[in-house]
Order: structure tokens, then sequence, then C-alpha cells
């Protein structure tokens, strides 16, 4: 294929790039004091809540922002963000669907999740949140009635202030890192799940996150607890509006499994990620981590990062139970300019515990895609295992993929796997597909998503199918 | 013979073709009707694969000069993949490995893009399997084959079985094989042999790129033709191969340089 016929081919569409024009209620730019408790008075915090809020608006003071990662970016002004932007509601804000903002309501059904019970999916509960806060949340009865607590974390901190006393900031403490600090000043809304003692969640769960206001950043919490013997599978999506200017995007998600439990948690991340040539973009430093606290306990995460100008992430499972398991599947593609810093930290702590790491990274472009991975076996861990494979594969000659992982065994007993390879979507192999008749485009979808098929299969089955679909629009026309 | 029949289903007329700076067809011509079975024979480096290449459309190689018309359409200006879906197969000499890519998904692929342009519906997968599962069987090939990636971690035999075996799902007028009996023992190749005689009918034709004439004794072709540094330097019929079989390539290209 020709280099025009090429470069006319890699443009790419983003399909959720429209604004909401709604009346919100926003603070100004900058970050003080008063700006953490007027988030905190906004949603009624108890003392505790408020006090650990201002401890880490001090400590972050004391923090730099950390420039290891393989990415380059523009200075970001923490002062030019306005840190609380939540649509505005009479009284007391919406008791049922029926007292949302239809505008609201019709956002989400643009966006391909409609709110209304019977439109939407029947095994699938969702919490929208909407730039600061949590504008509705699905099936909640049907939860409540198996005893599953799923709600914005707002009414968390109202009704089950017990269980945010006990869990918050156990696994990502307010000290942890930059973001994870500046996050736990300033968060606002984002969802809260608990399973209780031997229950099996009786559906998928899921929060859809939307930015939708300029000059904002989003700072979401979500903390999932998963009692003894319980299961359940979360998944979250993400959406922004298309503009020049970046918005920052500072996520902190705390898992906790229990004895015998299970957590999958799932992600298909597709901020806006800027324009051909990289104006604009979603800036998304997030921080992701479970525990598996209990023996037996079992933690996957599965992420489809397919949009952000910047991502910097890490989900990563401390093994402290005996026999205890994480898992890391990943799919990161970088497009355009988007640059990807990506990868997991595995720390085994107890006894017999495994993990395993597939991450396949996706470059296009003049995009920029990183592998950073640690397992680290303490000497408690003895018996622990894990596999890491990762693959890269490369379109065009402008883009890159780099791979650094961490290694650090102190354990004798461990046995530790490491696979890696870098490929080209090669000639031949187009051409064998275009010889039996399948286009250039299809030929290329294809050739990808069996590269990344080992992730996908971890997918819930209806995000499956949609992941394949917004990998295929992400990389439209990147033939190379 | 009647007119139609009389009328080559594929007719290459005096094909120059480079490749990396150097003429490596200079001026091929060849006619195959409906119903023939063709074998290009020659030494290695003689010009046959990139014939089967060109042919197919594979990117890389500049047609200097010559026209190649396929039921009388202009075959060059077609796309590769135009070209498979107005029938042209060709059975590659090293199949690539596609990882992850499921063999039966490509293949429902291809027949679907192809039916498509044949006007056909569609078929879905419980018509599709049943279709496959009756070449997989002619064909000696394990059901669970399907299931894998494309020519992921296949023998070389398995490689070839799997070509000829989309062949016979996709049902092409002109199939173009290249090669296909290298790497093969005499059982596989017994196997490949009646995969390719199941498609001999009077509405295709079938060029068989070989380097030896052991295959030939058992899918028996209609025209046996030398190519020889870039040139068609002989055609006769298959006793002309067993004639090469005996005397090599040496006495007939010496014969053309002179």
């Amino acid at each position: 294929m020709s280099t025009p016929e090429l470069d006319a081919l890699v443009s790419r569409s983003y399909r959720h790039g429209f604004v909401t024009d709604i009346d919100a209620d926003t603070v100004p730019p900058g970050l003080d004091e008063s700006v953490v408790r007027l988030i905190s008075r906004k949603k009624k915090e108890p003392q505790f809540l408020l006090d650990w809020r201002l401890r880490a608006l001090s400590h972050w003071r004391t923090l730099r922002e950390p420039h290891w990662a393989h990415l380059r970016y523009a200075p970001i002004d923490y002062n030019a963000i306005s840190y609380y932007s939540a649509p505005r509601q009479s009284g007391d804000g919406p008791k049922s669907l029926a007292d949302v903002d239809p505008k609201l309501l019709a956002t989400y059904d643009r966006l391909g999740v409609p709110l209304h019970e019977r439109a939407r999916l029947a095994g699938v509960a969702v919490d929208a949140v909407f730039d600061s806060v949590s504008v509705a949340t699905t099936f909640k009865d049907k939860l409540a009635a198996a005893g599953v607590i799923f709600c914005p974390f707002s009414e968390a901190v109202q009704r089950h202030p017990e269980l945010l006393e006990q869990y918050l900031g156990t696994v990502v403490p307010y000290t942890d890192n930059f973001y994870a600090t500046l996050n736990s000043a300033v968060f606002t809304d984002g969802s809260f799940v608990y399973v209780p003692p031997g229950v099996r969640c009786p559906m998928e769960l899921s929060t859809y996150f939307r930015i939708n206001a300029a000059n904002t950043g989003q700072f979401e919490r979500t903390l999932i607890i998963a009692d003894a013997g319980s299961y359940v599978s979360y998944l979250e999506g993400c959406t922004a509006p298309m503009r020049d200017e970046n918005q920052l995007h500072a996520a902190v998600v705390e898992l906790v499994a229990l004895d015998d439990a299970r957590i999958k948690y799932s992600t298909v991340q597709n901020w806006y990620p800027g324009d051909e040539q990289g104006r604009g973009g979603i800036y998304n430093f997030v921080t992701k981590r479970g525990e598996c606290r209990g023996r037996n306990s079992h933690i996957s995460w599965t992420q489809v990062e397919t949009g952000s100008a910047i991502t910097w992430k890490y989900p990563s499972c401390i093994l402290r139970g005996e026999n205890s398991i994480g898992e890391f599947y990943s799919v990161a593609t970088t497009n355009n300019y988007q640059q990807a810093d990506t990868g997991t930290k595995m720390i085994h702590i107890g006894a017999n515990t495994r993990s395993t790491i597939v991450s396949k990274g996706i470059s296009a472009g003049h995009g920029q895609n990183a592998y950073r991975g640690l397992v680290k076996i303490l000497p408690s861990a003895t018996g622990a295992r894990n596999f890491t494979q990762c693959d890269s594969l490369l379109m065009g000659k402008h883009c890159g993929a780099h791979t650094f992982p961490y290694l650090e065994v102190r354990n004798p007993s461990a046995i530790v796997e490491h696979e890696a390879s870098t490929s080209r979507i090669s000639e031949d192999q187009l051409f064998y597909c275009l010889q039996r008749g399948v286009g250039a485009e299809d030929a290329v979808n294809m050739i990808v998503s069996g590269f990344c098929r080992s992730v996908f299969k971890e997918l819930p089955m209806e995000f499956a199918v949609e992941a394949q679909a917004l990998l295929a629009v992400s990389l439209e026309g990147a033939v190379g | 013979m009647s007119d139609a029949a009389a009328q080559p289903m594929l007719e290459v007329r005096d094909l120059q073709v480079r490749v990396g700076g150097q003429i490596v067809l200079k001026g091929v011509s060849l006619a195959v009707r409906a119903g023939e079975v063709h074998a290009i024979m020659g030494p290695n480096g003689s010009g046959k694969s990139t014939l089967a290449y060109v042919l197919a459309g594979k990117p890389g190689y500049e047609i200097v000069s010559g026209s190649v018309s396929f039921e009388g359409r202009d075959l060059l200006a077609l796309a590769p993949e135009e070209r498979a879906r107005a029938g042209l197969f060709l059975g590659f000499q090293y199949p690539v490995e596609i990882p992850g890519v499921n063999n039966a998904y490509l293949l429902k692929t291809a027949l679907n893009a192809a039916r498509r342009e044949r006007r056909l519906p569609e078929l879905d997968a419980f018509e599709f399997l049943a279709l496959v599962r009756s070449k997989t069987q002619l064909m000696h090939i394990d059901e669970s084959f399907l299931g894998r990636g494309v020519n992921e971690g296949f023998s070389g035999g398995e490689k070839k079985r799997n070509e000829i075996l989309q062949m016979l799902v996709l049902e092409p007028k002109l199939s173009l094989l290249d090669e296909t009996d290298s790497g093969l023992d005499i059982d596989a190749l017994k196997v490949v042999a009646n995969g390719v005689n199941s498609l001999r009918s009077p509405e295709r034709c079938i060029v068989l790129v070989t380097h030896y004439q052991r295959l030939l004794d058992h899918v028996v072709p209609d025209f046996v033709h030398v190519l020889a540094r870039g040139r068609i330097v002989r055609s006769g019929d298959r006793t002309l191969a067993l004639e090469l079989e005996k005397r090599g390539y040496d006495w007939i290209t010496e014969q053309a340089a002179a």
C-alpha cells in the first residue's frame, strides 16, 4: 500500500466528543484548604473524612510531580484546574431516575449507556458519574435484596461511614504518590461496592465516568470490598468531549478481597485521546491497587486502554493472603500522538501466591507505548510463582514500543518467568488475508484482535464485543 | 469445443515484471481455459513464484509491460482482495502464521466476502460449519484445527493441507498452487492431490507451480510449461514432465539460451 493511501487512512474519529449544555455549579480554579473544605461540606462529610483530606493536602504540598515514566508533556498548572463541577440541581438531588435532569439521561443514551432499567442490558447495574457527581445508579433495589451495596461514593459516606472508615486508604494510603495524594485531598465521587460474606453478586456492576465541564479535573475514588467467600465483577467505562486543552483525570481505585473472595475488575478506557496533531486529550494519571488480604483470594484486572493523550497507570495486586492469586491482562493502544506508560505491580507476600501478567501494547502513528511492570517476591512468599508475557505490535514507522520489567526476588523457592516479543503486522500476514478476499481494514482488525485475544477473553462477554469494536475505531486506518 | 470454451479463462500476454531493479519475467504468455490443469515447472529462481504472486497481486512487483485478463477482465487493475473475490486463489508455498486469528473465522470471512461478490446469501455459523466439516474429512484434517490460530504451530504438511482446505471451501475458478507439494511425505501428497482433483471441473482451471513432477503423478496436467530465466521455453503435454524428471532442466535451458 502506498504512503499517500496510508496517510489518508490514518484518521481517527472519536464518537463520544460532544458536550452537554447544562447549568453547572463549578468552583473557581485553584487548590487550597478552602477548596478541600468546600468539597467536604458539599458532600456533608463526617469529620474523620475532612481530616483525612486535609492531611492529604498538606502532604501533597511536600511532593513533586514524578517524571520517571516514559512520557512527555507540557507542565500541568494545578492552580488552573477547577476541582469541583456538578450539574446544578434543586433541593437535595434526585431521589429516583424520574428526578434526573432529562439532558443528563439523554447524554448517557447518546453514549450508549441508557439509564432506564428497561432499556439496560438485563444483567448489568450502572452507576453514572458526571464530572464530580454520580447522577444515577440503576438496579439498586435488586442488589440490595442480595445484600450488595452499590452506590455513589458520596452516598456511602452518609450511609456506611463505618465501612469507609475501616477500609478507605488501607490499600492506597493518602501518602502513596503525587496523584493519589492529590486525589485523596480533592476526590469528589465514584463508586462504592460492598459484597457481604458468601454472596455472589447477581449481576455485573459498572460505572460510567463522563467528563463534561471544561477546565475541570475528574478525581473519582472507587472502593470495592469483597467479604469472605464472595464474588463480584465490576466494569468501568470512560469518555470525554473533544477539546483542544488537556484535562486531568487522577482517580484512585482500591480493592479489598478477604478470605476466598474474588474480584474481577475490568476497564474500557476511552477518554478523548486528542486530535491527529496531538492537541487536547485527557491526562490520565490513575492509581489502582487491589489487596488480596485473605487466604485463597483472587483479584484480576483487565484493561483495554484506547483513549487519553497520556496514560499513566499500573493496576497492581498485593498478594498478602496465602494461596492468593493476582492477574493483570492489558491491551493498550496508542495512535497519533498518544502516549501510554502502563503495566502492573505484583507484590508477593503470602506463601504460594501466584500472579499472571499478560500485556499487549499496540502502537500506531506517532504513538509511544511502554510496559512497566514490577514483580516483587518477599522473603515470606515461599513457593510464589509469576508468569509474565508482554508483547508489542508496531504499525508504521514513527511509533515506539518499550518494555521495562523489574524483578525483585527475595525467596529462592520462587519461580518467575518472563516472555516478551515485539513484532510488526507483516506484509505477508496482510497479503495472506487480502488474497483470501478480506479487505485491508478488516484484515488489520482481524490481525490486531488476534494479537489481543488472550486479553479480550478475560472481559465479561457483554463488553468483549464493545472492546473489540472500540479497538477497531481507535486504530482506524493505521495500516502499516 | 464451443466458442465460449475456446475463450481462455486466464490469458497472460507478454508479461514483463521487475523486482528490486531486476527483470524477473521477460515476456511470459500463457492461456488457460476452463476445465484445464496446467503445470508450470522450472529450476529454482526461474520466476515461477513471481508469476503466481503477480497474478495474485502481491505488492512489490512492478509490471513493465504486458497484460493479464481473467474472464475478460483486466486482472492487473484489480486489488488483491478483488481478485480473490472474483475467484482467484493462491495456495502459498510458505503459508504465514497469524497468531490468535481463528482459522475458521478467517475462512468464514473469506467465504462470505466471495459470496457477497457473487450475490449469494452469506452463510451463518451452522451452515458454514457443515460445509467445512465435509471438507476437513476429505483433507484428513482434525476438526480441532478450525479452532486454532491461522497456521499457528502447524507443521509444514499441516499448513499445506490447510491451504487446500481453504481452496475447497472457497471453490475458486482459478487456483494457483505454488509448490504445494514441497515438504509433503507421500501420504500427505496423496491427500493433497485428492483434494485438488476433487475440485477439477469444466468450470474451473488449476495452475500448478512445481519443481518436481511427483505431484503430477497424482494430479495429471493437460499441459506442462517450462519456465526458465523468466521465459516459457517449452510447452507440451504431461510427457514433457516425465522427460524433465529423467533429464533434469539443464538441457532445456541450454537449448533456450542457444
